[in-house]
């Protein structure tokens, strides 16, 4: 028996969310007192998975993996979890993570639970707490089937570092046909993901225009961070749908979000919730994006954001 | 082509969230249900292929008998028929496990269902329907052609997105994007009047247990008011955000 947890790289090289999950992963591992076994999928330097409390890792290196593929991805780790004899099963809550859980649970006669944010609360009967009504409220929910499936809430956990080491197998699953092909792949590579961001910033309709777009560029720059705007902001074609965050477009659940002309509707707040802290610029202090934040500026961004911008540029040069 | 498109009925988002009987129910006293946003976007999407390509377009819930006026909702803006399971829609396995049921025997080629509900946002029923039916599946799909049998599909993915090629039976999750929310139909009183007369079989559910259950619900803590900082003063927000917040 272990805990398995797949862990998500990119080019190789592990993303944030991989480490995560596998810290997360642990926590599980010390309550059922088992331990992690890790599923890489042609990663480099697995072992390094050790430090984040993986005892194992299956390192799954094959060429017909190289492009992400849900379904072959989801047969690759249900045949590490049958040969670990795993009962549970973690995973990020990234897009292909997503995409490849269900596939997963159902091929496992495993019970899922997505948008789980923290440890178990109890692990008989296993019992994890996970976000509804788009974060307007938590469900204690009970996993019953002997196998289960945990997917966590991005940046819910963090990452715990054991110092740790991991023993490398090499692992060969075989492979069904995909059924689906990627075609082309149109994504910006230079930039931080809204998913794998640990801040956000994001512009409204109140920035006027796609050409005044440079200073949050700028501020999400310095503070190392994902750029996002609000639905209008998407809908007026200033900004690509896949900034687009609120109900319909992306979740956000970074450390620090910060708002920059947005007003705060129903449906933004709705997306961005669980963001742990959220910082408003706005011009209109009945805006209600004030009731949602933890810090707000009531000031014009066209004046507020360069101040800001330049006092990080400072602090970061004094604390670097 | 057959297309089935699966309804959720939520909650409107401005509904305000309460629980009841000790915190393990949702409260429905006074709460708007809707078509989950993400469906609507799917049945939209379904309208146009009906109307340009040709198909038929049924829609699908899981849950009791109050879910039918989402239903008619929903063939008020063009569905030619609608299939209630009549059952509670316990988790996100059970009611996929009944709608494999209604996929097999309805023969259908296309199946569009939201990328999740905007009540329990789980995510997970279009991916555990398309295994179950052994169907290609597409996970936030944002654009959707077919030709044929040949499918091409645009999915979202972390940082920007990419276009796949499959092939029917396919099953999607699909989000805003399908269609913009400018195409969305608001049902006119032609099609309430013959959404009225639109057949609406109610069958009888298939056995099928969850597999994971919610004890019970909790509301986050009330947050605190928000600090205001001076627009003079940007410094103290910058210090704020370092040594209380923690966060830079």
């Amino acid at each position: 028996m272990s805990i398995i947890v797949y862990t998500e790289s990119e080019k190789g090289k592990f993303k944030k969310g991989a480490l995560e999950v596998v810290s997360y992963a642990k926590a599980i591992a010390d309550q059922m007192g088992t331990s992690v076994t890790a599923v890489t999928i042609n990663a480099d330097n697995a072992e390094s998975l050790g430090n984040y409390g993986a005892s194992k890792v299956l390192s799954i290196k094959n060429d017909a993996l190289n492009t992400f593929n849900a379904k072959t991805y989801a047969y690759a780790i249900e045949q590490a979890a049958k040969q670990e004899d795993a009962k549970v099963v973690v995973v990020s809550s990234s897009a292909d993570s997503k995409y490849l859980a269900p596939i997963l649970a159902v091929g496992l006669d495993a019970g899922y639970v997505s948008n789980v944010v923290e440890a178990p609360t109890n692990v008989s009967p296993f019992t994890v707490k996970r976000t509804v009504f788009t974060n307007k409220a938590f469900a204690n929910t009970e996993i019953t089937t002997d196998v289960k499936v945990v997917g966590l809430s991005n940046n819910s956990f963090g990452l715990v570092e054991t110092g740790g080491s991991a023993s490398v197998e090499d692992f060969s699953p075989s492979l069904p046909d995909s059924g689906v092909s990627v075609e082309s792949v149109d994504k910006a590579t230079d930039k931080v993901s809204i998913a794998d961001a640990e801040i956000v910033v994001s512009g409204g309709r109140g920035l006027k225009g796609p050409e005044n777009w440079g200073m949050v560029e700028e501020l999400a720059e310095v503070l190392g961070a994902a750029t996002a705007c609000s639905k209008p902001v998407s809908d007026l074609g200033w900004r690509p749908h896949s900034e687009h965050v609120g109900q319909t477009g992306k979740p956000v659940a970074s450390n620090l979000y910060i708002a920059i002309g947005i007003s705060g509707a129903i449906q933004h707040l709705a997306g961005i919730n669980s963001s742990k802290v959220k910082v408003v610029i706005n011009t209109d202090p009945e805006a209600p994006f004030f009731k949602a934040a933890d810090y707000g500026v009531v000031g014009d961004a066209f004046e507020v954001v360069p101040q800001l911008i330049e006092k990080l540029k400072a602090f970061k040069a004094a604390n670097a | 082509m057959k297309i089935l498109v699966c309804i959720s009925h939520v909650p409107d988002t401005t509904s305000k969230i309460n629980f009841t009987d000790g915190d393990t129910k949702f409260d429905t006293n006074g709460v708007q249900f809707v078509i989950n946003p993400n469906d609507e976007f799917g049945l939209t999407r379904a309208m146009w292929f009906k109307e340009k390509q040709g198909a038929s377009v049924d829609v699908v819930n899981v849950g009791g008998p109050e879910t039918e006026p989402t239903l008619r909702k929903a063939l008020a803006i063009g569905a030619d028929s609608a299939i209630r399971v009549n059952t509670e829609a316990t988790d996100g396995f059970a009611v996929a496990k009944q709608l494999a049921k209604v996929v097999k025997d309805g023969g259908y080629d296309l199946v569009i269902a939201g990328r999740e509900s905007i009540d329990y946002n789980g995510g997970m029923v279009p991916g555990m329907l398309a295994t179950m039916i052994d169907a290609n599946f597409v996970a936030n799909c944002i654009g959707l052609e077919i030709d044929g049998t040949n499918a091409k599909a645009v999915r979202e993915i972390d940082g920007g997105k990419e276009t796949v090629s499959t092939s029917l039976p396919l099953v999607v999750g699909g989000q805003k994007g399908l269609v913009e929310e400018s195409d969305l139909r608001i049902p006119n009183m032609r099609g309430i009047m013959m959404a009225r007369k639109k057949p609406l079989t109610v069958l009888d559910p298939i056995d099928s247990s969850a597999e994971t259950k919610a004890s019970s619900f909790e509301k986050p803590a009330p947050k605190g008011a928000v600090k205001l900082v001076d627009a003079d003063n940007i410094d103290e927000l910058v210090n704020l955000l370092h040594n209380e917040a923690k966060v830079i």
